[in-house]
């Protein structure tokens, strides 16, 4: 086992995995930029090391400046958390090249999860179903693109295959606006990734967004442990997850449940990971894998009971993977809102001191939050500042527990989504299940 | 002999039943003893001027030519008048371009902007940090082989 741990992260996740250590017995170096020397985990840790200033680019994005912190701190692993460098091949590479663990799989492994159409080709051979597209990068060819259009049928979505998480994206619904559309879209993505390959979807008009948890080990295990529905988005940024998806018939869930599992297997998968698909007329659609833990990972820990950032230190230490997939069994229904520092009316981030932080608790009711009373929010990273996540032995039980966890926490000092998450909690089709990922907008006149 | 070596050493005794172990590597040589039996546990590590900082899990060690890795022999912390010359980056502090060699600066020498002061050892890369002001050095604040953060003070110059 890993006797230090680097924690190239911050805020919430950071503390998370910070937690994660210290309950495996590893000692923690917390890095940070110079405005984040009193964030929680920063205080909590065995040692700390100031890496940069407040701009991400100098600090958390900063390959040399966080490998050097490890050679100084004498730490063995370093855990990515997400976003920043956690699906960052070269620094993967660089990790590991230094001597050091990575908390993730493989760099030849990030990278090709990381290009969208090799992903697609992999998850093909797997067996996991994909959306009707080009398979593979469009051609410079303007009749073969029309042509490929045409066979998939309008509307499509031209997606550039270095892109992700919503970016990089162009939907088309009549032939005469594709061409000038791949042409743009192609623009776009070289300027934002440096690569202007870009493919083509069926566009879905009312997928749910669902997406399924592994852990696999890199020799020779994998498990699934259940899918989440993350369908309540706003610009593609997830609002409220929730696990078990609702309303899927379990045969469907099974089949992809385990085409998931052996993919895994087939591209020697280590650690946590995401396959994330479009869900629509009861057909599962692979859009893309995340190679990391997600923001959301907590709603699949309530209905496993199973530790996930533990789980993903140990096999990416080298532990072979010691839960079976009998052992995991999904049970009761969770629940996860993500809190933001943001104006509740037009969204824009609100920084600021927390004059009063005091979380809600409970049976069934878990905050993960760096936050505490005289903490300021810096105005130079993303806001979230808290995720309030409720468990209950049903879908509505775990529903009523959020509406009365919402209304028990106090942010006092910064504006925050809090209100919103209220009104979302007791809106009748949420509560129904299902909604699709076009709802929140709709519903908010976007 | 790097402090890291000897970190290493001290590591391997403390785990195991070693009372004594003694290593020569060319010239150099190094004797780690056992303490006494009510050996200090290491303290949380927080590598923030001004705070003097333990290099080294706190073990009686009689080595040349690291400092004992105990809090007296680091730089006051009262010295800090003059312009403070920080860190711009993560890495380990050397006074000297290699062992044996001598220093690049020392206090009371006059500088000017350009000026090597010391260098900053990260990813097997030696960074040379130079004086950006013409003066005096007044103190520095790192021992030889101390890890520093970004921005934190080495050399202040009146």
């Amino acid at each position: 086992m890993l006797k230090k741990i680097l924690i190239a992260n911050r805020g919430e996740i950071a503390l998370r995995i910070l937690r994660a250590c210290k309950e495996l017995d590893i000692k923690t170096v917390a890095v940070h930029s110079q405005i984040d020397r009193d964030l929680k985990h920063v205080r909590l840790a065995d040692e700390s090391v100031c890496i940069g200033p407040n701009p991400s680019a100098k600090s958390y994005l900063n390959i040399p400046a966080i490998i050097s912190a490890m050679e100084v701190t004498d730490s063995m692993g370093v855990h990515p958390g997400y976003g920043f460098l956690a699906e960052n091949a070269d620094f993967a590479e660089q990790v590991q090249k230094s001597g050091f663990t990575f908390i993730g799989p493989d760099a030849d492994v990030i990278r090709l999860m990381g290009d969208k159409v090799s992903a697609i080709e992999a998850m093909k051979k797997a067996g996991v179903p994909t959306v009707p597209g080009s398979d593979g990068p469009l051609p410079e060819n303007k009749e073969r693109c029309l042509a490929i259009a045409q066979k998939i049928g309008y509307p499509v979505i031209i997606k550039a295959a270095s892109g992700g998480g919503g970016r990089g994206m162009r939907v088309v619904h009549t032939e005469s606006a594709l061409l000038n559309s791949i042409h743009v879209t192609k623009a776009e993505a070289k300027a934002a990734f440096g690569d202007e390959t870009v493919y083509m979807e069926k566009f879905l008009q009312n997928p749910r967004h669902v997406e399924i948890q592994i852990l696999a080990d890199g020799q020779g295990s994998a498990i699934h442990l259940g899918d989440r529905d993350c369908s309540l988005q706003r610009r593609h940024q997830k609002v409220i997850e929730e696990a078990p998806a609702p309303h899927i018939p379990e045969d469907a869930r099974r089949d992809v449940m385990k085409a998931c599992v052996n993919a895994c297997i087939d591209i020697n998968y280590r650690g946590a990971g995401t396959f994330e698909f479009l869900y629509e007329d009861n057909c599962f659609y692979f859009i893309e894998m995340n190679t990391r833990i997600q923001v959301e990972h907590p709603v699949t820990e309530m209905v496993t009971g199973i530790d996930l950032i533990k789980e993903q230190i140990r096999v990416c230490a080298g532990e072979k993977l010691s839960i079976k997939q009998e052992d995991v069994v999904i049970r009761g229904h969770a629940f996860e809102c993500r809190i933001n520092a943001e104006d509740p009316k037009t969204f824009m981030p609100c920084p600021g001191k927390v004059s009063t932080y005091h979380p809600p608790g409970g049976f069934g009711v878990r905050v993960d939050s760096h936050l505490y009373s005289g903490y300021v929010v810096p105005p130079h990273y993303d806001s979230m500042v808290a995720k309030v996540i409720t468990y209950g032995a049903d879908r509505e039980a775990a529903l009523r527990r959020m509406r009365n966890a919402l209304d028990e926490m106090v942010i006092d000092g910064i504006r925050t989504n809090i209100e919103l998450q209220q009104q979302l909690v007791r809106d009748s089709a949420f509560g129904e299940g299902g909604v699709n990922i076009h709802y929140l907008e709709n519903k908010l006149g976007l | 002999m790097d402090i890291r070596k000897i970190k290493k050493l001290i590591e391997l005794l403390e785990e195991s039943d070693i009372g004594e172990l003694e290593i020569k590597e060319g010239e150099e040589s190094v004797r780690i003893s056992r303490g006494s039996p009510s050996a200090p546990v290491a303290m949380p590590m927080h590598y923030a001027a001004p705070q003097p900082v333990a290099a080294a899990p706190v073990a009686p060690v009689a080595a040349a030519p690291v400092a004992p890795g105990n809090n007296d022999t680091s730089a006051p912390a009262a010295a800090i008048s003059g312009h403070v010359v920080k860190s711009p980056m993560v890495g380990t502090f050397y006074r000297a371009p290699s062992p044996g060699s001598p220093s690049f600066s020392e206090v009371g020498q006059h500088v000017k902007p350009g000026d090597v002061i010391c260098i900053i050892e990260a990813m097997k890369m030696m960074n040379q940090i130079e004086a950006d002001k013409a003066g005096v050095i007044e103190a520095i604040l790192i021992e030889d082989g101390e890890p520093v953060e970004f921005d934190q003070p080495l050399v202040t110059i009146v």
